[in-house]
Parts: structure tokens; sequence; C-alpha cells
């Protein structure tokens, strides 16, 4: 039985067409692991009476010869997306009690090709974090630990990254073979290089947003966290779609992303942004990064070295723009109409002790953030002139991309970190999306592939950047990086049974 | 020349600026797919986006923006190919989203200009702004209970166009003529009903005083003003309010303000320091709101006729005079009544238009209006249908009936609701037209008033309206008076 949890989704879903497998054990078996790993705390709740009826129904469905891609897959579901009749809380006490009464578009399409839902993921509270250590329902434990100097595994537990945390954890814990995340920022790509995993961001546009709880309404994107590039194809491809209901998104088909991943890249030119080389980034990352340029080259590919000048505003202008729209994004949370409520002795007393209560540390730091710099007399200082800069870091990527196809970068700074380690220091923490914010900001899809191990044993991912809309070649690239680095490594079980 | 206000320390003149919320006829509201009919049941109207769940989206309502356009045309404004949705920032219990969607920077519709006519005869034009469109709120009712509020999601959503006017009105009865003509365009366009007591319509009145040709001077805001009367009460109540307190030593704060029914005066709502820092920004869930030139030319093409233009085609081409053109075309309900008519009578008559005109709405402003007037009920509820008006009309115009004996069967209509057809058929009352009967009356009547034809015939020539009275004596009323004309004058003459 434990068996069907090391499957990957595509050789899941060829046993599953073969019928080799049913749906019903596949998710049966992954129901059990969850169950071993609770100390994990990557689910805040498990659906598993609605997962053994959904997995019924993937199996009448391949009986019947409709099966699709999705069809059958046991998956996570990141808490933010509403799921009908479900917690969706955003890992936030303000939202305590919460179950919408609708689903979101991006789940709807996952339901519909007969994928399984297992439960919510945990994350970071309304995805403002990138060690999921802000959720209201405790920090999720990444499942690999630093080995120790002798081999053994240390007995520090390290952060899975965030904010879509909990589903890194659960695909990287073999707890469901794939799960939705959503990035604002790097929230999807900087966990896969945590854990381990394959993370696509995709183009801002190309999946709905229609059901997400907004976090940066101009950056968030929804992604699948899986175990290989192929599986990321298929699982981007039932995700994606154009949707009425979300005027920011892009009435453009849905190509077959897994006919892209041709293995051959042979004349692809990929860009090397020189200002990604930053001090104090630890040796291990700038190696892998050159030996993803070799592996590249290795395969046909032409390396160009590029300049995305503005790089080093990225940062300051994500944390504007993206403050600044969760101030206000966040601001229905306010004890009237649904989750919390603590009363007070006036409207505005209401408001104070329910936000208060309701609200985390970093969430009320980003609502302050951005209160400020939407204020009169901060506004154009702030504000305007992080658009203006946004604009330049688009046309950056722009301009590169006269000379390559795709940009080859670390994902993050640093591999996995210890728990707690930065929880009192918000400036490093932020540090960490330092890769990832700037195609975050132009809007450009971006994957993580795993690439290697650092000297602790920890897991190490390099991103590439792709064109707008440019998914397939995007794809392509990181199927024939991911082959070459042949990265094959699991975490060593420290959790649940052992045996 | 603004008129002056004499202060104790001297004369003063007002500035006057208005900004209408107008509510947008629309099947849906502005960003969900939530009804907007007034007065259903609370929170029967609201979708998962004006109720603000989270993650749900707005998407714009077309028709909406096709009003918005419409509009700005028919106040002869700009009309902005590109606009950006922004959100306002504020709590409040009534206010789901903690913000509303509004237009801020880049307004749908830019400057334009409307004319307005005064009591003297006069005429102004009065500056345009803007036009954007936004988002109303809830509403709260804090009388349900006594320490809750109760909130209402029903007006959540629905769409406002917001009209700002340039502060170029200087005294009460310029502000309330503008608000009319805001009002009368709207209607016409079909893009607001203008119903100030559904709250369709309301100004928000921004007042100032200062020395003639001196700076402007501070202004207050009074809010939600909802009928002309009142606008123009603010208004005063302001001007002298203002004077008297910068005579006094005082100065103006910038604030809001409220109207008081009851007093007929303002009191402070908020002052400046309490003002929202709304932290406007682009709305990140909406694109620009783009469309072309054709999109705005083709709404300009299906425009209707409107007020200024109906009048002055009133006036030129069915020769009605200024006054009844006038009050004709100051609801647009009553000119379409007028021209409903016109049209039918032509066709009853088989008289041309050019020559009904003047008949027809003379008609329609007295005798029609009259009664209305007196049951105290509006044209769209006339008790007389525009066929039974028409061949009343006709009967008049044919010499079926005199003009007097057509009042008495108009009075007639109205309590019966009878055609005048029936009517005068019922009760015998057609005129007689028949000369050889009127003959032998008039032969009748000369024969026994012999004394009387031998006066006039001396010269008494008065007395042919005697012997035109003994006719319509004996034919209660009903003898064609050009027919008696024709057949007395030489018989009298002899």
């Amino acid at each position: 039985m434990s068996d069907l949890t090391k499957l990957t989704l595509s050789t899941a879903r060829d046993a599953l067409h073969k019928k080799d497998i049913s749906a019903a054990e596949l998710t049966e078996a992954h129901l059990c692991a969850i169950d071993d790993a609770k100390e994990l705390n990557a689910y805040i709740e498990v659906t598993a009476d609605k997962a053994i009826v959904m997995a019924a129904d993937a199996d009448k469905m391949i009986n019947a010869g409709n099966a699709q891609g999705m069809t059958g897959i046991p998956i996570g579901i990141k808490d933010l997306y509403c799921t009908k009749g479900v917690h969706s809380q955003s890992s936030s006490h303000i939202l305590d009690g919460f179950k919408p009464e609708y689903e979101s578009t991006v789940t709807s399409n996952l339901w519909a090709d007969g994928a399984v839902m297992l439960g919510k993921t945990n994350q970071d509270e309304f995805a403002m974090g990138s060690s999921n250590e802000n959720s209201h329902y405790g920090p999720v434990k990444n499942p690999w630990r630093a080995d120790k100097e002798n081999g053994d595994l240390s007995n520090q537990n390290t952060v899975p990254g965030g904010s879509s945390g909990g589903s890194a954890s659960a695909v990287a814990a073999d707890t469901s073979i794939a799960a939705t995340g959503t990035d604002t920022g790097g929230s999807i790509r900087q966990p896969a290089s945590f854990t381990g995993l394959v993370g696509l961001k995709p183009t801002y546009g190309r999946c709905s947003r229609w059901g997400m709880i907004a976090f940066a309404s101009s950056l968030d994107q929804a992604g699948p966290l899986t175990k290989t590039v192929r599986d990321a194809a298929i699982m981007m491809e039932s995700m994606a779609g154009y949707d009425p209901k979300d005027s920011t998104s892009t009435n453009t088909p849905v190509p077959n992303y897994e006919a892209a991943l041709t293995g051959d890249i042979r004349g692809f030119k990929v860009g090397v942004p020189r200002e990604y080389r930053v001090d104090g980034m630890p040796s291990g990352i700038e190696t892998l990064w050159s030996q993803g340029i070799d592996w590249l080259k290795d395969a046909g590919a032409e390396i160009v070295d590029i300049s995305l000048p503005h790089t080093k505003y990225a940062l300051p202008t994500y944390y504007i723009v993206a403050p600044a729209e969760c101030s206000s994004n966040l601001a229905r949370y306010d004890g009237v109409k649904y989750g919390l409520r603590v009363n007070g002795d006036s409207l505005d007393d209401m408001y104070k002790k329910t936000r208060a209560a309701g609200f985390g540390d970093e969430v009320k730091r980003r609502i302050l953030i951005g209160t400020y710099v939407l204020s009169a007399g901060y506004y154009d200082a702030y504000y305007l002139k992080a658009q203006r800069v946004r604009t330049l870091i688009a046309n950056d990527f722009k301009l590169a991309y006269e000379k390559c196809d795709v940009i080859l970068t670390p994902t993050a700074p640093s591999a996995a970190f210890n728990l707690g380690e930065k929880v009192s220091d918000p400036l490093s923490m932020y540090l960490n999306d330092v890769f990832t914010v700037p195609a975050s900001l132009a809007g450009l899809p971006g994957i993580s592939v795993p690439a290697g191990l650092n000297s602790q044993g920890l897991p190490l991912g390099l991103q590439l950047i792709g064109q707008a809309f440019g998914e397939e070649q995007l794809l392509a690239v990181a199927d024939v990086l991911e082959s070459a680095a042949g990265f094959k490594a699991k975490p060593k079980k420290w959790w649940g049974d052992k045996s | 020349m603004s008129k002056l206000y004499p202060g104790a320390t001297g004369d003063w003149e007002a500035v006057i600026g208005l900004e209408v919320h107008a509510q947008v006829i629309s099947e849906s509201k502005l960003f969900s797919g939530s009804a907007t009919a007034f007065g259903a049941e609370p929170n029967t109207q609201v979708s998962f986006v004006c109720s603000a769940q989270p993650g749900m989206l707005p998407v714009i309502n077309q028709e909406c923006v096709r009003q918005a356009v419409r509009t700005g045309l028919a106040m002869g404004c700009q009309i902005n190919l590109r606009s950006v949705f922004d959100r306002k920032n504020y709590f409040y219990a009534d206010l789901p989203q903690g913000y509303q969607i509004s237009q801020f920077k880049d307004p749908i519709v830019g400057e334009g200009i409307v004319n307005i006519e005064l009591e003297d005869g006069s005429n102004k034009d009065i500056g345009v702004e803007r036009l954007h469109l936004e988002q109303d709120a809830g509403k709260s009712m804090h009388d349900q209970h006594p320490t809750m509020t109760y909130v209402d999601l029903n007006r959540s959503g629905v769409a406002l166009m917001e009209i700002v006017s340039k502060p170029e009105m200087s005294t009460p009865e310029e502000a309330a003529e503008y608000f009319k003509k805001i009002r009368s365009l709207v209607r016409y366009a079909g893009t607001c009903d203008g119903n100030m007591d559904e709250g369709s319509m309301r100004a928000d009145v921004n007042v100032s005083v200062r020395r003639p040709g001196e700076e402007l001077g501070t202004r207050t805001e009074t809010k939600n003003v909802n009928s002309i009367r009142y606008v123009m009460q603010v208004v005063e109540s302001e001007i002298r309010r203002q004077i008297d307190v910068i005579e006094d030593g005082g100065t103006i704060n910038q604030e809001t303000r409220l109207f008081e029914v009851a007093t007929g005066t303002t009191r402070t709502m908020r002052s400046k320091e309490e003002a929202h820092d709304y932290r406007y920004f682009p709305d990140p869930d909406l694109l620009p709101l783009e469309f072309s030139q054709e999109f705005v030319d083709e709404l300009a093409k299906d425009m209707p006729e409107l007020s200024d233009a109906k009048k002055k085609r009133f006036i030129s081409d069915l020769h009605i005079t200024p006054y009844n053109a006038g009050v004709l075309v100051a609801e647009k309900e009553s000119a379409d009544y007028f021209e409903a008519l016109l049209s039918a009578t032509v066709e009853k008559s088989g008289n041309p238009t050019s020559e009904l005109g003047t008949l027809v709405s003379n008609w329609v402003t007295g005798d029609l209006f009259g009664a209305l007037n007196k049951l105290g009920i509006g044209i769209t509820s006339s008790p007389v249908s525009i066929t039974h008006a028409a061949e009343l009309l006709s009967l008049q115009i044919d010499g079926t009936i005199s003009g007097r004996i057509a009042k008495e069967v108009f009075e007639n209509m109205i309590e019966s609701g009878k055609s005048p057809e029936i009517i005068v058929e019922e009760k015998g009352l057609k005129q007689v037209s028949d000369t050889g009967a009127i003959e032998a009356m008039i032969d009748e009547i000369l024969a026994t008033n012999v004394d009387k034809v031998e006066e006039y015939r001396g010269g008494k020539n008065k007395l042919f309206g005697f012997f035109v009275g003994q006719v319509m004596q004996k034919t209660q009323g009903k003898a064609n008076p050009q027919v008696v004309n024709q057949l007395l004058r030489p018989k009298l003459d002899g």
C-alpha cells in the first residue's frame, strides 16, 4: 500500500488509466499517510469522507472511459482556495468558521477533471510569509532535516518555506501526490525549492483568481506543487483557463503542456542575469547555478549573458505594492459579515477588538505598511513610485527576451532554514523572495526545479523564468534541467511510523 | 454679474457647486449580477460579490458603462475612451468590501456644459467638471433594535453616476435650476429615473462666500440633499450662516454638514480633522475601462431627443408659444404625452401637424394639466387616454362640437372614463350645422323680436350678439356659431 504514495502524478495517472490501480486505493493510501504525518501539521483539515466519495466517482469516470489527466489523483488544496462547505480560512483566525457557499474556479476545474480532494493545507496567514510560521494553526514542518556531521539526522526542524508551506510539506512527505499553491512573490517556487519539489507559477492571468482569498490582487496566481515537471504540466493544464468572472484572467486557449516536454531544447537561448549574483549567497547555490548552466549548455541550449538592471529595486517595490493591495483587500474582514467577531461598545470598538484578535503579527505589519504607503502625502513617494519601478522591471524582462527565450536563476538565496530562526527578523525573512519577486512583478511565469542538495543534505532549487504565456517553452527547459540534475533524493522519514 | 448678498459690513457673493448622485437605470448592479429593483425585502438582492465574500471579484456591467456614456452625451461632455476604477477605502458596516469602487483620477466622462433657464427668462451656462461611475453602499438601519444596527445590502454595489459641476452657480435659484436640468437630462436620456423619494437622485451641495471679485472662500459640503426645494434651502441657509459667522469675526471650517428638514438649516456632520483619508488607488481586480470611438458614436446615434432640442422644435416646427413649449418639455412624460396626442389627433382629424400644434398644446397645458392638478396626479396616471383625448379634439376640429361643449365633454370623460364620441351621442351634444334648420330658427327669432331688429337696423350693432344668443339658447348651445354668424348677418342687414 505505502508504495502507492511514492507514485508521481504521471505514473499514477498511467496506472489508473490502465486500471492497474484504483482511485479508491490510491486515495486510501494517501489518507493513511496523512494520518501518519500529523506532526508535520501540513493539513488543517482532512476531508476523508469527501475524498472517498470523489475517488469512487473518479473510478466510475475511468471505467466509463472518460479519464482525464487528473482523474483519480488525490491532491491537497491550499486553505485559501474557497471550497464549498469546507474550511476555507486562509489560515487566519479572523475567518474562523468560514465555509464558503461556492467553489473557486481553479478547484472547480480540477474536480471537473476528476481530481480527489484530500484536505486543506496549512499556509502562512493570508499567504503572507516565507516560512509557514505565520499560521493561526501553527507552523508547518519540513519533512527535510539537515544531516548532522556524523550522517544522522538532526532533531532540528526546518521550515518548508511559504506561504504554500503546507502544500509543499504534504507533497514532499508523500501525503498527497500533488497540491495547489498560490504564488504572490514566490509562495510556490520558494517552498518547492525548500522541499525538493517542482513549483510552477504561471503567467498572471493564466488561472482564474475567482474564489481564491486575495492577498495582493495584481500578483496572486494559482499554480501546482508537484514531484516532477511532467506532473506540473499535467496539473497546470487542468487548473488553467479563461474565466469571465475574473476580469484579469486572459482569454487564450490552454495548450497541451505535457506535449511540450520533448526533451529537445537545442537552439534555445537561456539567459543568465548578472544581477542575480548577490553578496553573501551560499557557495552551494552559486555552484549549483553554474552546474545548471552547464547542464542546459550540454543539452544544446545557447547560454546568453543578460542584464536585468532594476533587479535590486524589485524587493522594495514588492513590499510596497503587495502590502498596499492587502491593506485594502483585507478591509472586508471586519467582524460584520462572517468569521470572527469580538463584540465592542461601538462599531469602531468592535472593529478594533475583532482585528486585534483576528489578525496575526505579520498580517498586521503589512496592513500598516500598506495603509501608510497609500496615505495622503505618501502615495506619490511610495505607491506611485513603486508602480513606475514595476514598469521598469517588466521592461527589463522585455528587453532581455529580445536576446533569450528563458532565464535561469537560483530560486532562493538559501536552503530551508531552521524553524524559529527568522521569526523575529522580518527583513531577513523578506529577503527569501529576492529571486522570485521580479518575475511576479512582471507577471511572468516561473518554475522551481529541484537540482541538488546542499552540504547539509537539504534540497536546493533552480528557477527558470519564462515569457508571458510561454509556459510550454518554460516546461520544456525545466524538463531537461530536471533530467540533467537527476534529483532523486527523498527526505529521511523521522515522523510517524518509522518502520 | 452674480447676485450680491448684503451683510452688516458690505456685500458678499456666493459660489456654489453641486455633486449630483444619480442611480443608473440597469437590471443589475455595477459589478455583479444582483437585481436592483427598489423596495425589495432587505438582503434579498445580494450576491457573493456585493456582500464581499472572500475571493469574490468584480466584473463590470457593460450596460452601466453605456448609461454613463449616454449621460455624458446628454450633457455635451467629453467621453473618455479610457478610464480607471479606483478603490476608495473607508470602514463602515454597510460597506462590505471596506472600500467603494469608484473613479478618481480618470473618470469615464470629462468636461461639458449644461444650459439653465432662470425665472426672468435669462439663460446661463453651468460647467460640468466630470461624471464618474461608482458603487453605492448598503443601508444601515439604526431603529430596528435598541442596541444593534441592522444592515441591508440590497443597495450595496448598485451603480451610481456622480456628476460634478464646476463652482459656477451663485444663487439658490441657479442651484435649483441646475439640479432640475440634470434631472431632466438623465430622465430624457433614460439613464436615471430621477426619483428622489426612492433615493435614485441626491445632491451634495458645496457653498462658500466671498467679497465680490476676491479669492474663493472656504467651502462647506452638505451631504445627501434629496429635493430641489431642499437644495435651495441649503444654499440659502449656508450663505446666510457663513456671512454671519465671518462678519462676527469667525472663520468657516472646511467640513461636511447635514441638512435638517425640520429647521431648513444645516449642522456639522464631521470636520476636516475627522475627514477620511480614502487612500485611493487603482483597483487591481479591474483592468482600465477602454472602448472605441465607434462604441460612443453608436450610442450617440441612438440618443433620444433631449429637452432643449425638443423645445426648439416645438416652437419652430409646431408654432407653439415658448411658454407652452417650456411647460411641455419640463417633464419627459408631458412632452411624450403631447407628441403622442398630437400625432393621434392628426391621424383622427386629417388636419396637418403644423395647424394642430397650438390647439393641442393649449389643451394639454390648460385643460388637461388643470384637471390633473385638481386631482393631484401626474400625467402618467391621467384618466384620459391619448385615444379619447384625440377623439375629443377631433370632434372640436371638425365642428361636431363647439369649444364650450368640448370642455363639458372633457369633464364628463374624467368622471365616466367614457369615449367622447359616446358622450356626445348619448347626451345629444352634436353641434347643429344644418343651414336649413338654423335659417328657419333665425327667421322665427327675427319675427318674434321685430322691435330689436328695428333697433339693430337703426345702428345698434351691439344687438348682433343678442340674436346669436337667442339661436344658441334655442339649440342648447349646439348651433355652429360660424354658421349662425354667416346666416344671421345678411338677414339682419336685410
